[in-house]
């Protein structure tokens, strides 16, 4: 039972970070039908600033939860800026192109980007320093799940509920909607288009950043090439919960956590990603347009 | 005077202001990745200060320049100019028989001397090229005929060529009979694929091509029994000429015209496809589904013909890849791999031949001169990649397409074909 309480706490884990991940790529996909590849890249630069912003904070004397909310913080802010940056330069100039330039351009990023921080750092792993000890009131379920786990959950938790609040009740989340609905009625009605991608680009990067740290802290190690896996790994999630839907990415994500845990768990670790895109098609056979997605009657 | 200079002097300031805020906002961007070092090992940082330093003032005229080009796009001067240029010139050449035909010799006899003409080391960068080219030829099938988003392409050219290594291990069978078995292999494939796919429409597509060619790749690096894992198959033999023992030199010449032969069966073959009733099926297929089998296409059918044909050359490089290489892992067959060969599809200009073949020329032969930049090689290839859909989102070559023109009604018609065209 032990054992099927830490799998499935660790799926919840692997989980919450694929969610995490996957609702940028969903809020992204929803508003212009585009597949950030560079998503997972953001993930990555967000690990990294945690880790050198954490570095740097620590010699001036800072240490504990002030540190890792403050490195997050800096994290966060960062991923925002790379996103909204990347937006600018790679997408928007391709609005009116055919659907698979801004893709190329994408994967373009994508392959500068991890140049660029394997240029400008270094190719190993560099180790993440723990940023936060054990709970002391986890300490009788620590062999099940660790508090950096429980800090992961939490956290995505949280920060779904807000997210989901954000896109029900604010202005901008109305304006989301509406621009995910129809572009050119939007546009009419005096949405600022450029301004909801945008604010959907640094959403989605800020929570890929949260993502980024939270990981790094509990496994305790990154490189430059953390980004392009995690990334293809949420994407599949986001597709699997129906692209475009916010619930739907939370879903397929810990779904696919779920799987790949107890794949790992019961099965080998040899085929724990063979199970998961197993999963993923045999879900759309049945489900084409994902689990929680909606699927729409075409016409001519 | 002071009236007529003073909105220049504004202009020009404003122009310097923006470009300074863009220069800043970099600095800003960059901050903590290029200057800040961690060693982690010793606890200690770098600075590197002199990095800030360099980015302000490489982006500061970068964002003239930037500025520049976009206005240029956005008006469509300059592009437009250019298209029309590259239009009449083609019409030219096209319509000049004799022109056509002295281009088409010179190249002829280029291609056919250039292994004697370089070195060896250049003849096997052009094998790999022209190998792109036929899984460039292969993908357009796919994506660019039939408009379905496959991003798992290099699962087939796995197939192929473990087919070739596997048979060559185990019965000693040799590349000639291994080639149309590997094609055919691969073409099997891509049916199983195309089955369950064939409800799914555009992303979710993309996404179940990926996770099949994750899958294959992973199935060949952990089922040691079968495809001898990760440290994959030595030893496979080269391709069989008469009986002849070629030097390694010989070979690789050899393997360059089978490669070169190869190449004009896949553009003759690809041709005459687009050109055929199941070609036009496609197209039909991808402008629109609903509207295609309303006019009596069978999507199932035309969707799994798509799937493989496109498979088959992947196929037929697998083998040549194998044999080529003389040894293969599943490291070769990563998503990487993949989406590179999308991009030679789209970068070079989708649908079009020479597109497929100019965007494999671009992008295999780009990183292999690029050695000169050593590790910023692939720096540079990603951002080229992002500059080139940015300012030719089209592709390099825009693919013409073919329209009939009727004597006298010729102006309806041909909007007609334009319109569909654009749609």
């Amino acid at each position: 039972m032990d054992y099927f309480l830490e799998l499935f706490f660790g799926g919840l884990t692997r989980g919450s970070i694929y969610a995490l991940i996957a609702l940028g790529y969903t809020m992204v996909y929803g508003i212009i039908e585009l597949i950030n590849f560079a998503h997972g890249e953001i993930y990555m630069i967000g690990a990294f600033t945690a880790l050198i912003a954490a570095s740097a904070l620590s010699l001036l004397g800072l240490n504990g939860p002030a540190l890792l909310i403050l490195a997050g913080l800096i994290a966060v802010i960062y991923s925002a800026a790379y996103g909204y940056t990347i937006e600018k330069v790679a997408y928007k100039p391709l609005r009116k192109a055919q659907r698979l330039s801004p893709l190329i351009s994408a994967i373009g990023m994508s392959i500068f980007l991890q140049n660029y921080v394997l240029l400008a750092q270094t190719s190993d792993f560099l180790s993440f320093p723990t940023l936060v000890d054990e709970f002391a009131f986890m300490e009788p379920v620590s062999h099940i799940m660790r508090s950096s786990e429980l800090l992961i959950v939490a956290t995505t938790l949280v920060s779904t509920v807000l997210l989901t609040l954000f896109i029900k009740f604010s202005r901008m989340g109305k304006a989301m909607r509406a621009t995910a609905q129809d572009k050119t009625m939007a546009m009419l009605l005096g949405i600022n288009i450029n301004r909801v991608i945008s604010v959907t680009f640094i959403i989605g990067s800020g929570l890929a950043a949260i993502g980024g740290v939270l990981i790094s802290n509990h496994i305790g190690q990154i490189n430059f090439y953390i980004g392009f896996i995690a990334g293809i790994k949420a994407f599949t999630a986001a597709v699997l919960g129906g692209i475009g839907s916010v619930p739907g990415a939370v879903l397929g994500g810990l779904i696919l956590g779920w799987t790949e845990s107890f794949a790992t768990g019961y099965v080998s670790s040899d085929y724990e990603d063979v199970f998961a895109f197993g999963l993923l098609v045999f879900i759309l056979i049945f489900r084409p347009a994902g689990i929680l997605g909606r699927s729409t009657k075409d016409k001519v | 005077m002071k009236a007529q200079s003073l909105p220049f002097i504004r202009r020009a300031a404003s122009e310097i202001f923006q470009s300074l805020l863009v220069s800043c906002w970099f600095m800003f961007l960059t901050f903590p990745i290029m200057v800040i070092k961690v060693n982690p090992l010793e606890r200690t940082i770098d600075w590197q200060w002199m990095r800030l330093v360099w980015i302000g003032l490489a982006v500061f005229p970068l964002s003239f320049v930037w500025r520049w080009l976009m206005k240029r796009k956005e008006h469509g001067g300059g592009q437009d100019g250019e298209d029309s240029w590259q239009k009449r010139l083609g019409e030219k050449i096209r319509a000049d028989r004799k022109i056509y035909t002295a281009l088409l010799a010179i190249l002829a006899v280029f291609v056919a001397a250039f292994p004697f003409m370089f070195s060896s080391y250049q003849t096997q960068i052009m094998i790999s090229a022209l190998m792109y080219v036929m899984l460039g030829l292969g993908l357009n099938i796919v994506v660019g005929l039939a408009g379905l988003l496959d991003l798992g392409y290099v699962a087939f050219y796995a197939v192929g060529a473990y087919s070739y290594a596997l048979l060559n291990h185990h019965f000693g069978l040799g590349f000639w009979p291994a080639l149309p078995l590997g094609a055919g292999l691969a073409a099997v494939c891509g049916i199983l694929l195309g089955f369950p796919v064939l409800r799914l429409r555009g992303d979710y597509l993309a996404i179940v091509t990926l996770g099949f060619g994750e899958i294959i790749r992973l199935v060949l690096e952990n089922w040691n029994a079968f495809s001898f894992g990760p440290s994959g198959i030595a030893g496979i033999s080269r391709p069989w000429f008469f009986g002849a023992d070629l030097s390694l030199g010989q070979h690789t010449v050899f393997l360059y015209f089978i490669v070169l032969i190869l190449v004009g069966f896949t553009i003759l073959v690809v041709n005459r496809l687009r050109n055929s009733r199941i070609g036009r099926a496609w197209i039909a297929l991808r402008e629109d589904e609903v509207a295609c089998q309303a006019m009596g296409i069978d999507k199932t059918r035309t969707k799994l013909t798509a799937f493989a044909l496109g498979a088959t050359w992947a196929g037929f490089v697998g083998c040549v890849f194998a044999a080529k290489t003389t040894f293969i892992n599943p490291a070769s067959f990563t998503f990487m791999e993949s989406a590179i060969i999308l991009s030679i599809v789209v970068l070079g200009g989708m649908g079009s031949i020479i597109g497929v073949i100019v965007g494999a020329m671009v992008l295999i032969l780009l990183p292999e001169y690029l050695r000169a930049f050593s590790e910023y090689r692939m720096l540079v290839f990603g951002a080229s990649m992002v500059l080139i859909m940015v300012f030719r989102p089209q592709g390099i070559i825009v693919g013409v397409r073919q329209h009939y023109r009727f004597g006298r009604k010729e102006s309806t018609e041909e909007q007609g074909e334009r319109d569909a065209a654009s749609a």
